[in-house]
């Protein structure tokens, strides 16, 4: 279904622009990190092409797929949100919505959340489970679906550093499985491990493009500059 | 003084001696209570869920509507039932007019809209939270509110706890539809109403004190099964 393809795309509130005349192609491969600072629509943006919510102007296109939006691609939120069952039901609930058989979905959920650690949790309520663990407990249900594209919108922002160790390293594995990754995040050090290339926000606009290690020895705009020295002021 | 000493007396001896009359209205009160509260459950719960994932012109008003209608007057439920009942009316033929089967349908359009207002509210407080995640993961409204439903369960449970409170409590419309016929349609509240007025105090307060009791332990479990929920499911 890759490249994903952004024309012009927009979205206002009120009158207000979130996003602006964003135009991008997104292909297979490297892992995509959306960086900026709050508020610069980053969430917006992804939710876009996740499908969540319709752009108010531009186009954004699937190509290469039969435009089966949802069909190959899931998403993970800042904040995760568990149904009032167990785990594995949790993960269950997502593959029978994608229209797995009901005998593959058991393995499958089981087979996931043994590859996040949770395979002793598997019958735990899953609100039951702390921040980090829920956290892994979506990935695990987003990953079941076995998704060409992932997104992850700032998946490690509510977790302490060893719940974002384990998050970061689950991501690392669903990539190494071929799934590509797009994720925001605002953690210059997160963007470093975990991303290929970068695509810099501010204001709504995408304002820079660049592999990582370009990104950070020399940013090409202003606004990437001041984001870098604002948030690394030592350097 | 002492009268009332001696019909708490007796009240208490009825009560304790289970008296075959006073177990014969709280049988047929708890019966058609229970159906009413069922047959409302299977219709409001699923209306409470839609209108709470529901996207339609109009649905502010609905919702007005639907809150308004808790507050329907009993004594104007009873009397429209009658009216669609009774001989004349547009349902005389069945002849249902005085049995316990219309007291439950006045029942029943007593407190559907309250659970369908109440069930709606708890639902649609848990779809905003939930509403992105059901998306992404490619639930379409009607599935999500069949999900919803059940992830708000143990809240649901309060509400129908409420409904039956509502319908059993409620004296107007059951005293109009029902007749109060001793043996056939003599509910709780209709016999205290009865009892008090022709000077039996003690078994309407006996049944005044079930009554209470009643309430009192169903908000109770209510409560407790809520507390339960919340610590084993989060």
């Amino acid at each position: 279904m890759l490249p994903l393809v952004l024309n012009a795309v927009c979205y206002a509130v009120n009158g207000r622009a979130i996003i602006e005349r964003v135009s991008v192609e997104i292909g297979a491969g490297p892992r995509t990190i959306i960086l900026g600072p709050n508020g610069a629509g980053k969430s917006v943006l992804m939710r876009m092409c996740h499908g969540l919510l319709q752009p108010s102007a531009g186009k954004i296109t699937w190509h290469g797929g039969n435009g089966n939006r949802r069909g190959r691609q899931s998403m993970v939120f800042q904040r995760p949100v568990m149904l009032r069952r167990s785990a594995l039901a949790n993960v269950v609930y997502g593959l029978k919505l994608a229209g797995f058989a009901a005998r593959e979905c058991n393995l499958r959920a089981r087979d996931v959340l043994e590859a996040v650690g949770l395979e002793r949790q598997a019958d735990r309520p899953a609100r039951t489970l702390s921040g980090g663990e829920q956290q892994r407990l979506a990935l695990a249900r987003a990953w079941a679906l076995g998704p060409e594209v992932l997104f992850l919108d700032e998946p490690t922002a509510n977790l302490d550093p060893g719940s974002t160790r384990d998050v970061e390293s689950i991501i690392a594995a669903i990539h190494a499985t071929g799934t590509k990754i797009i994720m925001s995040t605002h953690n210059l050090g997160q963007a470093r491990r975990l991303g290929d290339e970068i695509l810099f926000l501010s204001q709504g606009k995408l304002v820079e493009r660049a592999p990582v290690d370009a990104f950070f020895k020399k940013p090409a705009t202003v606004e990437a500059a001041a984001f870098l020295k604002e948030e690394l002021p030592w350097n | 003084m002492n009268d009332l000493t001696l019909a708490f007396g007796e009240a208490f001896a009825l009560i304790s001696g289970l008296d075959a009359r006073l177990i014969e209205i709280v049988v047929l009160s708890l019966q058609v209570s229970v159906m009413a509260v069922a047959i409302a459950a299977i219709v409001g719960l699923p209306l409470g869920a839609l209108f709470a994932v529901a996207h339609f012109r109009g649905r502010q008003a609905v919702i007005v509507l639907l809150n308004a209608l808790m507050g329907l007057p009993p004594v104007v439920v009873g009397l429209s039932v009658y009216l669609l009942l009774s001989r004349a009316g547009p349902l005389g033929p069945l002849g249902i007019l005085f049995t316990p089967t219309a007291m439950i349908i006045a029942q029943v359009i007593l407190i559907t809209p309250i659970i369908a207002a109440l069930s709606r509210q708890s639902i649609e407080d848990a779809w905003h939270e939930y509403e992105e995640q059901l998306r992404s993961l490619g639930a379409n409204r009607l599935r999500a509110s069949v999900t919803l439903l059940w992830d708000t369960r143990f809240s649901l449970v309060t509400i129908l706890l409420a409904g039956f409170g509502r319908a059993a409590a409620e004296v107007g419309a059951v005293m109009i539809v029902g007749g109060n016929i001793d043996g056939v349609t003599r509910v709780m509240t209709t016999a205290i109403a009865l009892e008090t007025s022709k000077g039996d105090l003690p078994l309407a307060l006996g049944l005044g004190i079930i009554l209470v009791g009643l309430v009192l332990t169903l908000n109770a479990a209510a409560n407790l099964i809520k507390e339960a929920a919340l610590r084993r499911y989060g």
